[in-house]
């Protein structure tokens, strides 16, 4: 089957055990590589990456999962909505079990009473909309390769006149992040391994400024093994060759300029603003919100929500296990009194989070 | 989480004198037949194409040929010697 040549080619033992081979003659000295995308975390853990590097070269997570930078003021907002009377909380998986800082999370919360529904899409949650009178509510959580998908079912939601189903809308938007995380000098890394589908609508273009102010070699891997250790492989050159380049190793999805439609919806529906990132703080334009035209969607102006700020879990360092600073078994807390089954940080809760991979990966 | 397996496309609905139905294509996941959604997609699918698919909505309409390239790229830069590889 096509689908199989499709993927199978880029799991090909023998070429990645070539590209290791290129690897551990090119890495002449320590290096850290940081992966900036949940999935490309969990992917290098289940093909056993980490296993097949040098000791010279070192993976360390960034702030790549969605769930995981949402400030702990969104995620109260959007447990609280759950609770308001007559609402439908929609949303994805994910965020079911994210705790509040009040120490309730959805699934207690749905115990309790409140309808909490989940959902594999936001079609699907316009849909419970159209099939009742109550306000449903989708908590709009997730970078670039979300946000277009979120702006084509608000405008679903406009055209078909649904004013029962409104967005929570917490975006963000990966490069004014990496900005934020380079221009950190506690921060030492080599080069940055790039999404994959944030890329494919932000265009490999979208990374020049970032590797030209930084000088940081910048290379976009797709998710399966040949995928990123080619990237591995390319970033490991740059940094012998001190070049600061943008490379593409996954042409087959990303291209330069990115998903110009999907670009030009999330403009049409969303404008940039400042967001609060958990571990990274306010970043200045690193969000999107709903233009004024949305507002019968919009649940943040319905609701007259104003962003809140409440303390971190006592213990938890998943700001800076988001930022890179520390491992998770740095944390007191890692596996102790945080396993994935009654998580304290978010980064323990989401499958893409780093604590739920060193955890389900037995890393310490 | 993105979902890194591209999905065959076998059917493609379009109504275009209904506005309020969105196109879809029918795919094929695991032997489960599934509509995913083409509002966003960056160039329209033919049958026989494949989707990169987030959330149930098509993000990338992914040519087989474009995948046998950029896999051959792949391999010619593990064949090539350091600093030529480009």
């Amino acid at each position: 089957m096509l689908s199989e040549q499709l993927t199978e080619g880029f799991r090909d033992r023998e070429l990645a055990e070539k590209l290791t081979g290129r690897i551990r003659e090119a890495a002449t000295g320590p290096l850290r590589i940081m992966e900036v995308c949940g999935t490309h975390t969990m992917a290098i853990f289940r093909h056993g990456i980490r296993s097949l590097l040098p000791g010279e070269v070192e993976l360390i997570s960034g702030p790549g999962c969605p769930v995981c930078v949402t400030s702990g003021g969104d995620i109260d907002q959007i447990i609280d909505l759950a609770s308001v009377p007559g609402v439908i909380l929609a949303t994805f998986g994910d965020l079911v079990r994210v705790p509040g800082s009040k120490g309730k999370n959805l699934a207690e919360v749905r115990a309790a009473g409140a309808r909490v529904e989940i959902v594999y899409s936001p079609a699907d949650a316009l849909k419970i909309a159209e099939s009742t009178d109550r306000l449903v509510v989708f908590p709009a959580i997730g970078f670039e390769t979300t946000i277009p998908v979120i702006a084509a079912t608000v405008l679903e939601a406009r055209q078909k006149k649904l004013g029962n189903f409104m967005f929570l809308v917490s975006h963000k938007v990966v490069p004014p992040a990496l900005d934020a995380l380079l221009a950190d000098p506690e921060l030492a890394i080599d080069g940055l391994l790039c999404p994959g589908h944030v890329s494919a609508i932000i265009g490999a273009q979208a990374y020049q400024p970032i590797a030209e102010q930084f000088h940081i070699p910048c290379v976009i891997a797709g998710f399966e093994p040949i995928d990123i250790l080619s990237a591995i492989y390319r970033l490991v050159c740059q940094v012998r060759e001190g070049r600061a380049e943008v490379e593409n190793t996954y042409g087959r999805v990303v291209t330069t300029n990115g998903n110009a439609r999907a670009r030009k919806m999330i403009e049409a529906v969303f404008e940039p603003c400042d967001a609060d990132w958990r571990g990274l703080g306010t970043i200045p334009g690193s969000g999107l919100a709903l233009r004024d035209e949305f507002r019968a969607h919009d649940a943040g102006k319905y609701f007259a929500l104003n962003p809140i700020s409440v303390p971190e879990p006592k213990g938890c360092r998943c700001g800076e296990i988001l930022t890179g600073k520390v491992k998770p078994p740095q944390c007191p807390l890692f596996n102790t009194r945080c396993t994935p089954t009654s998580p304290v940080g978010p980064c323990m809760v989401s499958s893409e989070g780093t604590c739920a991979a060193y955890s389900k990966y037995g890393l310490s | 989480m993105c979902l890194a397996i591209p999905m065959r496309v076998n059917e493609i609905h379009c109504n275009q004198e209904d506005p309020l139905s969105f196109p879809v294509a029918v795919v094929d996941e695991n032997g489960l037949r599934k509509e995913v959604r083409l509002d966003i997609v960056d160039r329209w699918p033919n049958i026989g194409d494949y989707l990169i698919v987030h959330a149930g909505f098509a993000i990338h309409t992914l040519d087989p040929a474009e995948a046998a390239t950029n896999l051959k790229l792949l391999r010619e830069m593990a064949d090539n010697v350091i600093g030529t590889a480009d």
